[in-house]
């Protein structure tokens, strides 16, 4: 690509640019692919403006399309901000993409009336087309990533959310367990039970399963491994919110929790909880009849 | 330092571990530890290793040992102190230590050997083969 066929579509913006926006304003107004819900006229005008000047100051200040180029990272910055506010806004990705695609229509019209020569035309065309067509793919990557961190923080938060180890009475620590225990998971919760444990001196853990949706042999050697870590320590578990169904299953699988106290609720493994550190548990008065 | 010093506190024996073991020092413990429990007639062995922060398998094993050969010698042993990452170490390793009884801090174990010596003291044991001449001090 040499440096006139880039500098015949910055003059061409740069003379230009005005009528180019309003063709493009109007095209996409009157375009099917229009969404009046997510977002007003006004802004829309503004996004295309603020994307025109940034593509004709990158244009003017770089000697080629290379989008690569430091002097493009002013477009390139744009089009994440962009991407990211419309993704926020309920803009698919292809919509935001078709939002820069767009723009093809009235600067080809605009050059066909610049360009005289046919072999220039096409050309230019030809320029114009690869230009656009890689920074409407750099929105859809930058929908990607953002999509892509968002996840990571979500499992971050879940890690975090999911592994609370909550004092229930001096002595005894509660942990109820929520979602699936995995072997990612699983360290993360043992190491944090096994801490509090040393934190507060605890010497009962009751680990509540409730919020465990099954049970198969991996998650069954976790809790195990969980339960003898503790034992190790000096501190008894009971495991406890054992549905039914997770019952037959353990005894289908021919797992052994022979060793291990296990409880229906966690209230009656609080009630067990506190029998072993010594307290016990009574009305303070008798029920009114 | 080559050797870790066992007290003798009572009828109990204490044994802090405040240095990083190595596969000497705890054959030396073992050794030293069977040997002071036969002669003092001790009933209950406390090792607290509330400051032990790596283990490999040949310690967690000899520890139990240590805990087993106790036992034949009619001690009790209590293991204090034990730091998570030892203890999931431990069980990654498949070292349950099952027989070997735990508490969480030296207090509480020594609170424990005194409730098992309690609980213990009036069983007769009428098993027990005229070999057990360690235990000749024994009370009640």
């Amino acid at each position: 690509m040499t440096p006139s066929d880039s500098t015949a579509l910055s003059v061409t913006l740069q003379q230009h640019g005005s009528d180019i926006l309003e063709a493009w304003v109007a095209d996409q107004l009157s375009a099917t692919t229009l969404r009046p819900d997510l977002m007003t006229a006004a802004d829309l005008r503004a996004q295309s403006r603020e994307f025109l000047a940034a593509l004709t100051d990158a244009l003017s200040r770089s000697g080629s399309r290379d989008t690569e180029q430091p002097a493009w990272g002013g477009v390139r910055d744009l089009l994440r901000s962009i991407s990211e506010a419309r993704g926020g806004m309920g803009f698919t990705p292809t919509e935001t993409a078709t939002f820069i695609l767009s723009l093809k229509e009235s600067l080809f019209r605009k050059l066909r009336s610049t360009v005289s020569d046919p072999g220039r035309l096409a050309d230019e065309l030809w320029g114009v087309t690869t230009l656009l067509d890689r920074l409407a793919l750099h929105t859809v990557e930058a929908s990607i990533e953002a999509r892509e961190r968002l996840i990571a923080r979500q499992q971050q938060d879940m890690m975090e959310l999911s592994t609370p180890v909550v004092k229930l009475w001096d002595g005894i620590l509660a942990l109820p367990m929520i979602g699936t225990l995995d072997s990612a998971r699983t360290p993360v919760v043992m190491e944090a039970l096994l801490q509090r444990i040393v934190d507060t001196g605890a010497e009962v853990a009751i680990i509540d399963i409730t919020g465990v949706p099954t049970v198969d042999t991996l998650v069954a050697q976790h809790l195990i491994k969980t339960v003898t870590a503790a034992r190790l320590m000096g501190a008894d578990c009971i495991i406890s919110g054992i549905r039914p169904q997770i019952a037959a299953t353990i005894v289908h699988l021919g797992v052994d929790l022979a060793d291990i106290a296990t409880k229906a609720t966690l209230a009656d493994a609080f009630r067990m909880a506190l029998a072993r550190t010594g307290y016990s548990l009574g009305p303070t008065r008798l029920p009114a009849r | 330092m080559d050797r870790i010093p066992i007290l003798k506190m009572g009828e109990f024996l204490l044994v802090t571990i405040q240095v990083d073991m190595h596969d000497r020092l705890v054959l030396q413990l073992q050794s030293d530890l069977t040997e002071r429990i036969a002669r003092t007639n001790a009933r209950g062995v406390l090792i607290d290793i509330s400051a032990l922060e790596m283990v490999d398998s040949f310690i967690g094993r000899t520890i139990a040992n240590i805990a087993g050969m106790a036992r034949v010698l009619d001690a009790q042993t209590v293991v204090t102190g034990m730091q998570p990452a030892v203890a999931i170490t431990l069980v990654e390793l498949g070292l349950t230590l099952s027989g070997v009884r735990t508490a969480l801090n030296v207090e509480r174990g020594m609170a424990l050997l005194r409730a098992l010596l309690d609980d213990a003291a009036p069983v007769v044991e009428g098993s027990r083969s005229a070999s057990d001449d360690g235990d000749d001090g024994r009370q009640g």
